[in-house]
């Protein structure tokens, strides 16, 4: 299991989808990185942090039917590729939604929810996971 | 550079081996390789060991020094290196021992894989299976290894239209070709309906779509090709390594239907050894998902991207096809010992180059590839191999 200043270093990112804006190129970056993959040095001094609007679409997704859990694998969940509005993709859980009308293109939006849990008095890890957004 | 060559070969049945122990499975393929190199093991220069997590699976680091002593070498004082880089870990290991050679700094080097996987539970391997992917990013938010792929799965049918039966039609295969290798987990044939049937593990993809966990190993003996005849009547060349890497989240990737990284080291591979994809064979390319096998015939130039599945579905890719795929039955029906997976593939393309695998033998087969992959793609190692 993860201890918990590795968790704590995620925090930022985990809870309010802080990411990172290359100044040189104006690319985005999440989770926040040292250096632009594209500028390399360029970058230096001009990477700055964002944050996201925590919104995006489905791009790929699945529902997990062996979760790596005995808890998670009684029940079936939804893991999805989302790419975000500011461009970076991320990978996350879909909640409140069923299976079903889950489709690559639905909108969604970020809300921060309990991952995981070490243990049945252990820390509670929190973070990012999606629901699905009405479009008018 | 030296030119190098295979002259050795060996493996342990892979699957569910009770019986054995991680020693145990080690050292009976390299003494199987050693045999049939027929050296004595004063001869042996170096090791290089593949293996991903046997400090997870049997807690148990140091895997290098440890086959060197159990394989009796503890008083010739080898230099043995273990070479980790999760799926890829056997295919990364035979490139490491083939530019010992290649250098001029080693003569004869045994190069093996291993892995024991079903000392712990499911659930346990599970876990460690995901730590190939990005554990802080991927894992840690819901993702599972097979999720990956079916995330990838879904975006390959979505955009390319392959089906959910071309998929079964990889599985379908590689059992077909693993029910005619004695050396295979899985000896029995199945149908589309078996995979269609099967339990639901990330959907798209069902038990059938996935490769299982193995216990087993794998060894080749590797020299300067000017020295192989003194060794072997028929020795096989590595005419060509290609190695590359990548984000280690899919979702970081240019294009997550596409592995970059087994494209690169397939174009330095084939760059290196002079010839082309229309040149090969036989190849073993790393299936641990049905659709892994559709990426990887499109990745490594076989097919355009997006003809794999149909590739498939057409026969292109069996014993009798374009290029004969996975003829051993490939990670799917051979089973998939993690760390012994890349190197199980130069055991099976070295016995087809000798005409030495009996009823899956694809008919004057001169020219052969592998193609091992770490991760969600993050790793890819491509070998082509001639015979001399
Ligand atoms: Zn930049």
């Amino acid at each position: 299991m993860a201890t918990a200043p590795r968790f704590w270093r995620q925090n930022p990112s985990r809870y309010n989808m802080v990411g990172i804006r290359c100044n040189s190129c104006g690319r985005n970056f999440f989770p926040p990185r040292a250096i632009c993959p594209v500028c390399h040095r360029k970058s230096v001094g001009k990477m700055e942090l964002v944050k996201y609007k925590g919104e995006g679409r489905i791009y790929s997704f699945t529902e997990v039917h062996d979760g790596l859990d005995e808890r998670a694998s009684l029940k079936p969940y939804v893991v999805a590729m989302v790419e975000l509005e500011e461009g970076p993709k991320v990978t996350a859980q879909v909640i409140d939604c069923d299976p079903c009308t889950v489709e690559i293109g639905t909108k969604v939006r970020a809300v921060l929810r309990k991952l995981s849990e070490e243990g049945d008095a252990g820390v509670i890890h929190y973070g990012y996971k999606f629901v699905p957004v009405k479009e008018k | 550079m030296r030119r190098v060559a295979v002259i050795g070969v060996g493996d342990t049945k892979f699957g569910e081996l009770w019986d054995a122990s991680f020693r145990d499975i080690g050292i009976k393929a390299g003494l199987a390789a050693v045999e049939d190199a027929n050296i004595s093991a004063e001869k042996i220069d170096a090791l290089f060991v593949g293996n991903m997590s046997a400090g997870r699976f049997i807690e148990q680091e140091h895997i290098g020094a440890l086959i060197a002593d159990y394989a009796g070498l503890a008083k010739d004082h080898i230099p043995a290196t273990r070479v980790e880089a999760a799926g890829a870990s056997g295919g990364l290991a035979l490139r490491q021992g083939y530019m010992a050679i290649a250098s001029g700094l080693h003569d004869i080097v045994v190069v093996g894989g291993a892995e024991k996987m079903m000392d712990v539970s499911d659930v346990a391997s599970a876990f460690i299976q995901s730590s190939a992917a990005d554990q802080e990013w991927e894992t840690e938010l819901g993702a599972t290894f097979p999720s990956l792929h079916a995330l990838i799965a879904r975006r390959h049918m979505h955009e390319h239209g392959t089906t959910r039966e071309q998929l079964a039609d990889v599985a379908v295969k590689n059992h077909r070709h693993g029910s005619m290798n004695p050396k295979a987990q899985f000896q029995k044939e199945i149908t589309r309906d078996t995979v269609l049937g099967s339990l639901m593990v990330s959907s798209p993809l069902r038990m059938f779509d996935c490769a299982p966990s193995s216990d087993g190993a794998a060894a080749v003996v590797l020299c300067p090709l000017d020295l192989a005849k003194n060794y072997t009547e028929t020795p096989v060349e590595i005419v060509g390594s290609g190695q590359a890497s990548d984000t280690l989240a899919l979702h970081h990737r240019r294009d997550i239907m596409t592995f970059d990284a087994t494209r690169v080291a397939a174009e330095r591979a084939f760059k290196m050894a002079g010839v082309t994809q229309k040149d090969v064979d036989v190849a073993e390319v790393h299936d641990n998902f049905t659709i892994s096998e559709i990426l990887a015939i499109e990745d490594l130039g076989f097919f355009k991207k997006g003809e794999g599945g149909k590739a498939t579905e057409d026969g292109r890719t069996s014993l009798d096809g374009d290029v004969a795929v996975n003829t051993s039955g490939g990670l799917k029906a051979r089973g998939d010992p993690i760390g012994a997976t890349g190197l199980a593939q130069a055991v099976e393309i070295v016995t087809q180059l000798r005409g030495k695998a009996d009823k899956r033998q694809v008919k004057d087969a001169s020219v052969g590839l592998t193609h091992n992959v770490g991760g969600t793609g993050a790793t890819a190692v491509v070998h082509v191999f001639r015979r001399v």
